[in-house]
Order: structure tokens, then sequence, then C-alpha cells
């Protein structure tokens, strides 16, 4: 045969792959039947291909597990939901998106708050005996107390409408003063929190952001001179829906 | 169901065999898929359509496996090597031949079981490999090379390699 490219390894490969078009699959044919040595290895290689076929494909044959098909179902809401967030947020968000420059250094301040929330949370919402230091049968006191140390009137939002009533609250260590939280439960149980404490820093508005912590979800934003963390352990979008409704109470 | 959750749902048995010939363990290869599943969603505007779909979603897998799953530098370690599992046609007796297989494969680094796996099971053609991998097609040529004769040392015992022509 004429010697337009020596067989190489590559070809090897080539060949036990099926890769090679007619011509150079015909020269590496006549060039194995010249040497045993490299006959041999592309035997082995088609065998460990048989080999890993025979081995996985019955793989293909299993049925779908059905989480499978949920997670899909899931994902499938989100670029809706991702819209509702967009909207409700476009308000304060614009100044977010905008200036970058503002927007890093707010993202500086904010690092500290989902972590800070989702951690008083996780304390809190396990408690079995004392949840909150005062309940919700005390609620004006519990607002004037915690508006007095925080020196800010606060509010504790209405979240009927979410399905959710107030349990309670308490007097936190922020992180250069006071916080508050405030303990929401639903019917079955189920409880969020919201954690609020002064902004340390500039006062313009932010957009939602989101963020996972330990298990537990929690949208955080600032507004004006305050910072809000809601956290729960529910899924993402469902917290969103109360996040709103803690918004837009707190915008009354 | 649209026409593009219908098209991946198509690849899911591709994806969960190429899955378990990476990580051998059933549930964390299902895990695998799963992460995979939720990334694609999230991601499929990325995707051109009409371009190659599966292609594309290994290259997924391949990412959220180097970022989530890789056992570290040094490959497998032994004690996830017993949980390599083996899956099996009704009835069927598991060959010693398909176990050397399977601890042999376990013990190959994570990038040449890649590559053989995506040439080899799936049937990628070396381009598309060399997609999914986001590595030349030269380094492809040779993590297969090396693979397969490293994938045959192992399952034959033998210390000596095979001479390479070249």
């Amino acid at each position: 045969m004429t010697n337009v490219h020596p067989v190489t390894e590559n070809d090897l490969h080539a060949y036990v792959d099926q890769r090679l078009d007619p011509a150079r699959h015909a020269q590496v044919e006549a060039y194995l039947a010249a040497h045993p040595e490299a006959a041999t290895q592309v035997l082995i290689y088609r065998e460990q291909k048989t080999l890993l076929r025979n081995a996985f494909d019955p793989v293909l044959a299993e049925p779908i597990p059905k989480h499978m098909l949920k997670a899909r179902s899931r994902r499938w809401g989100r670029p809706q939901l991702l819209a509702v967030a967009a909207s409700l947020t476009m308000g304060v968000s614009i100044g977010w998106w905008v200036h970058g420059e503002t927007a890093l250094k707010k993202n500086a301040l904010l690092v500290s708050l989902p972590m800070q929330a989702t951690v008083a949370h996780a304390v809190y919402t396990t408690e079995v005996l004392h949840p909150v230091e005062v309940g919700a049968d005390q609620q004006d006191h519990l607002v004037k107390w915690l508006s007095k140390r925080l020196n800010k009137p606060l509010h504790a939002p209405v979240l009927q409408h979410a399905g959710y009533q107030l349990e309670g609250g308490r007097l936190l260590p922020g992180n250069s003063g006071p916080a508050a939280q405030f303990m929401y439960r639903d019917s079955a149980g189920q409880r969020l929190t919201l954690y609020l404490r002064k902004a340390l820093a500039e006062n313009s508005d932010t957009a939602f952001r989101y963020a996972r912590e330990s298990g537990v979800s929690v949208f955080y934003w600032v507004d004006g001179d305050m910072a809000y963390a809601l956290s729960g352990d529910i899924a993402r979008e469902k917290l969103l829906i109360v996040a709103d409704a803690v918004y837009r109470d707190l915008m009354k | 169901m649209s026409k593009f959750e219908e098209l991946i749902v198509e690849q899911i048995p591709r994806l969960r065999r190429y899955a378990r010939a990476l990580v051998g363990e059933r549930a964390r290869a299902d895990d695998l898929v799963q992460d995979t599943l939720e990334r694609a969603w999230t991601r499929f505007h990325l995707w051109r359509h009409g371009s190659n779909l599966r292609a594309w979603l290994f290259t997924v897998m391949h990412n959220v496996f180097v970022n989530q799953y890789r056992n570290g530098d040094r490959g497998r370690t032994s004690s996830l090597d017993e949980n390599f599992e083996i899956p099996m046609r009704d009835g069927s007796e598991v060959s010693m031949q398909m176990r050397d297989l399977h601890n042999s494969l376990a013990q190959l680094p994570d990038d040449f079981r890649e590559v053989i796996l995506l040439v080899g099971v799936e049937q990628l053609t070396y381009e598309e490999v060399s997609e999914v991998l986001n590595i030349p097609l030269g380094t492809v040529m040779s993590r297969l090379s090396r693979a397969r004769e490293k994938l045959h040392v192992l399952m034959s015992g033998q210390v000596k390699p095979l001479r390479r022509i070249k």
C-alpha cells in the first residue's frame, strides 16, 4: 500500500470506534493484518467497549425515578417565579441594578444579614418552651419595647392573608446594636421569622435577595435605614410570597 | 409537556447510564442526574435551539460532576470502590469479569473514566467529547489512549503496559 500517512495510535482508536472514513479504515485494516501486536491491541479495546456496554446498558431499561420528573416540573415553574420576584421588587430595585458601586458597598454590608437571620431562625424556631420572649397576646407591649430598643418605630407585619399568625418576638444582638425577631406560624405549626435591624450604611433601597444558609431559606432586603430578612424552612417560591406580603405591609 | 421538556426527558436514561458508570453508586449517580437536570432547567436559555442537546446535557453533567462529585485529585478511594454498584439484568449472575471491570473502572482517574465512558458507552464523537469536557481534541485522544491502556492493565492485573506503536 502507498504510505500516505503512517498508522498511528489515534488511528487504532478511531478504528475501534468506527470513526474512520472508508479509505482510511481499509488502510488500517491492512496494517493490522501485517502487525499482530497492533491487532491484539485493537481486539482488547473492542472487548473493553463491549464489556462496558454490557455492564451499563441495563441502566437504560430502569424506570425513571419519580423525583427526577418532579424536579423537572418544579423547575419549570421557575422563570415565572423570577418574573414575579422581578415585578414585585421593581420599584425598589432599580438603584441596585444601576449603581454598581453603591451596590457593591451595600453587598458587603449585607453579607452577614442572611447568616445572622438564619442562625436566629434555627435557634428559636426549634425552641419548645420559649420560642418567643414576648407572646402575640402582648403585641402592643412587644412592638413598643422592640421599637424603643432599636430606636425606630417598628410594626409587626400582618401576614394572615399569607396564612401566618404572629406568635411573638424577641430582642437579639445584631451586628453593632440590637436586632428584633418576629416569629410567625401557620395552622400546621410551620414557623417563619422576620429579622430586623438597622441597616449599617447608606440609605438607598435594594432588591430582594435570596440565600440558603444551613438548610434555611431566606429573603433579605434593605429598605431605607432598616434591613430585613425573612427566614423559613419552606420552598423558595412559598417564602417569596410571604416576603412580598411582608414588604407590602411595611410599605403601608 | 413542552417540546423542550420532552427532549430532555428523552435523554434521562442516557444521563443515568453515564452517571452510574461515572460515580458507581446508584443513589449518588441519581443525585448527579438530578442536579444536572435542575441546572439544565435554569440554563436552558443557554442551549442554542437545534444544536446538540445531548452533548449539551453531558456538558452540564460534566460541570456538576467536577464541581460537586469529584473525589479529589487522587481519584477514588478504596472505600468508595466498595460502593460501586453493578447494574444487572434480571436473574443474571455477576460474572467475575464484570466485577473486575467495575473494580478497575473505579480505580481509573476521573479524567480517564470520563473519556473512556463518553466514547465507549455513550458513543459520542471525539469532537463532542472535546466540547463536553472542554479540552482540545488532542487531549481527548491522548486521554482515551491512556485510559484504555490503564483499564487493560488494571483488568489483567498486569504490571507491564501494552507496547504502544508510534
